[in-house]
């Protein structure tokens, strides 16, 4: 049976906003348990949310 | 003097024009209204607000020849105005021979061809790509954004999977991305240069350079220093600042009624990466050589495993730089203008509220992912560059 | 993948990395470098000037420092002085009374001096004038009473035994 490549790309969109979500809940606990590192923490949060927009992008071309 | 701050308030502002722009434009479309190959890359939005593209292929080929161009479509014809929505958004992000802003206001821009020797005109001799230019006995056709060789019929020849076969020069045109980057180039080079004149006086920042300098500042502070570190920053401040301000200029100009997509252009986003790319290796240690090739600390089986995935990451690096910028960009849009799209295709003044608003949203958010965008570039650049210039103690 | 090999342009991509190339160049000459130049000599200017304003505290408060000494000094000087000027005039007093006391002890010793062999001189004179008197009485009584020589001997050693001067 052929899938449509649309389901794939529904369910790469669903991890990819999974992973950005954990990454970005992740970081408001940790900036809320360290508000002075809030400037590093973000800086790292926007990198790896970046890395994860990079592969998710790659693999739609890719579906 | 165009370096004032009035200029970026003034980006913002002329954003809420596009709003109508966009939609009013399926009027003025070339005439090869070939249904687009349903493997494109805007399954996530254009297609969601299309039914399944294979079913909809003979339709939307049949009314698009069917409809022309000024004539009305009627409300309850759904599957017409959707493929006049579809084509609307895709000619708006696709490059273009002529600089069209709005109605029948534009101007031509010249077309540079290799293609049995130098052939320079005017785009107007396509007649916005209406009909076919010929040129010291060449005919050559506007399709689908692209120009092919043709008769003097304009007869296009299509494979199986309905792409032209006909025979492409080399393009060296200026387009009007093209257009756009030497302009927003020319803008750039005196909006600085103006800066860089105000502290001929006095050490503190006048007019655009109060505005610009703490971004200057923080691509120093926040960017450069803390990833490349503070001894071989200064190196890379002239690219970085020039990136980060040549990306998000460019963003911003992809939110004004000019319908210009320079930064969702792959073309762009791949130069700029592949640029990054070179400086990063030109600019590689001996410890970042070291950490590709010979993983110091791992045992020496895994080390060529190792290489080989450091190898591939070095290529993937610039890919993701590439598509990030391109499909952020380009998705934007495409967003936007979807949704601007079904108040045509709903008809209704119910519906025309709403989506008018969900668009002034993602608006204001395509404003902040412009910025976000090139920070993000920015970033990951000097990233990589302090990779290549850090030296390890850890031998 | 295959959309965006398609869309890929040629021209696009080389009018973009020429312009970039040059922007790059153009913008590093003629702003990139002014601006951070400036922003850097900005940054040093203050940077300079706080530590001149530090540097300008510091000596002050120095500078106060010493002042407080010097005044500190002065006052243990004026002390000092009026403590020797009080130490010289009790001396002096001291002194004055001790001699104007020995003088006048010396002066009341020479006239008890005096005094005493006065009274003395007088006493032997008296014992005298008594002895002679004592003894004329004598010879006269004796004289008429007594004609006998050992008679008048006895009688005056008993008269002088009597005779008792205090």
């Amino acid at each position: 049976m052929e899938i449509p490549n649309i389901v794939g790309a529904g369910l790469i969109v669903i991890g990819a906003a999974m992973g950005i979500g954990r990454i970005g809940g992740s970081a408001m606990e940790a900036i809320g348990r360290q508000p002075e590192a809030s400037g590093k923490i973000q800086t790292a949060m926007i990198i790896a949310a970046a890395l994860i927009e990079g592969i998710g992008f790659a693999a739609l071309f890719a579906a | 003097m165009i370096s004032k701050f009035t200029a970026f308030t003034a980006f913002v502002g002329l954003m809420f024009f596009s709003v109508p722009a966009a939609a009013q434009d399926h009027g003025h479309e070339d005439t090869h209204q070939e249904e687009v190959h349903h493997d494109d890359a805007h399954h996530e939005d254009a297609h969601a607000v299309e039914m399944h593209a294979e079913d909809a292929h003979g339709a939307h080929a049949d009314h698009s020849e069917a409809h022309g161009h000024d004539e009305f479509i009627p409300a309850s014809d759904t599957e017409g105005r959707k493929s006049v929505v579809k084509e609307t958004v895709e000619h708006h992000l696709a490059d273009s021979y002529d600089f069209h802003i709005v109605g029948p206001v534009g101007f031509p821009l010249p077309i540079i061809l290799f293609d049995n020797g130098l052939k320079v005109f005017s785009s107007a001799k396509f007649h916005h790509g209406e009909s076919v230019a010929e040129v010291d006995g060449e005919h050559y056709i506007i399709h689908h954004s692209k120009i092919y060789k043709t008769d003097a019929e304009g007869t296009i020849t299509y494979d199986e999977h309905h792409h032209p076969t006909n025979e492409k020069p080399l393009d060296f045109s200026i387009t009007k991305n093209v257009f756009m980057i030497i302009f927003m180039a020319v803008f750039m080079f005196f909006l600085f240069r103006g800066v860089a004149k105000t502290y001929e006086n006095s050490l503190v920042p006048s007019k655009a350079g109060r505005f610009l300098e703490p971004l200057i500042v923080f691509i120093r502070d926040e960017i450069a220093i803390p990833n490349i570190g503070e001894k071989h920053y200064k190196r890379y401040m002239s690219f970085l600042l020039t990136i980060f301000f040549f990306i998000w200029f460019l963003n911003l100009a992809g939110m004004t009624p000019l319908g210009v997509n320079v930064t969702g252009n792959i073309a762009v986003t791949v130069s700029l990466a592949l640029m990054t790319f070179f400086i990063t290796q030109f600019s590689g240690k001996k410890d970042y050589w070291m950490h590709i090739f010979w993983m110091p600390g791992v045992p020496v089986l895994l080390r060529p495993v190792l290489a080989v995935i450091e190898l591939i990451g070095l290529v993937v690096k610039p890919f993701s730089l590439t598509i990030r910028l391109y499909a952020n960009m380009l998705a934007g849009h495409v967003v936007i203008m979807s949704i601007l799209g079904l108040i045509y295709i709903f008809a209704s003044y119910v519906a025309a509220v709403p989506f008018m608003g969900l668009t002034l949203f993602l608006s204001v958010l395509e404003l902040l992912v412009a910025a976000l965008q090139a920070y993000i570039f920015t970033m990951l650049a000097s990233l990589y560059f302090g990779a290549a210039v850090e030296e390890h103690d850890h031998h | 993948m295959d959309k965006l090999i398609n869309d890929f342009s040629i021209g696009l991509f080389f009018w973009q990395s020429l312009v970039f190339i040059i922007l790059i160049f153009l913008l590093r000459r003629f702003a990139w470098k002014p601006i951070l130049n400036a922003v850097n000599e900005r940054e040093e200017s203050i940077e300079g000037a706080l530590k001149a304003a530090e540097q300008a505290r510091q000596e002050m408060e120095s500078l106060q420092a010493s002042n407080e000494a010097i005044m500190k000094e002065a006052r243990e000087e004026r002390e000092r002085i009026l403590k020797e000027a009080r130490d010289m005039k009790n001396s002096i007093v001291a002194e004055a009374k001790e001699t104007a006391t020995a003088e006048a002890e010396k002066t009341v010793a020479a006239a008890k001096a005096a005094i005493e062999a006065e009274k003395a001189a007088a006493v032997a004179e008296l014992k005298n004038q008594a002895a002679v008197l004592s003894i004329e009485v004598a010879e006269k009584v004796l004289g008429q009473e007594l004609s006998a020589e050992n008679k008048q001997a006895a009688m005056i050693s008993k008269m002088i035994d009597e005779v008792k001067i205090n």
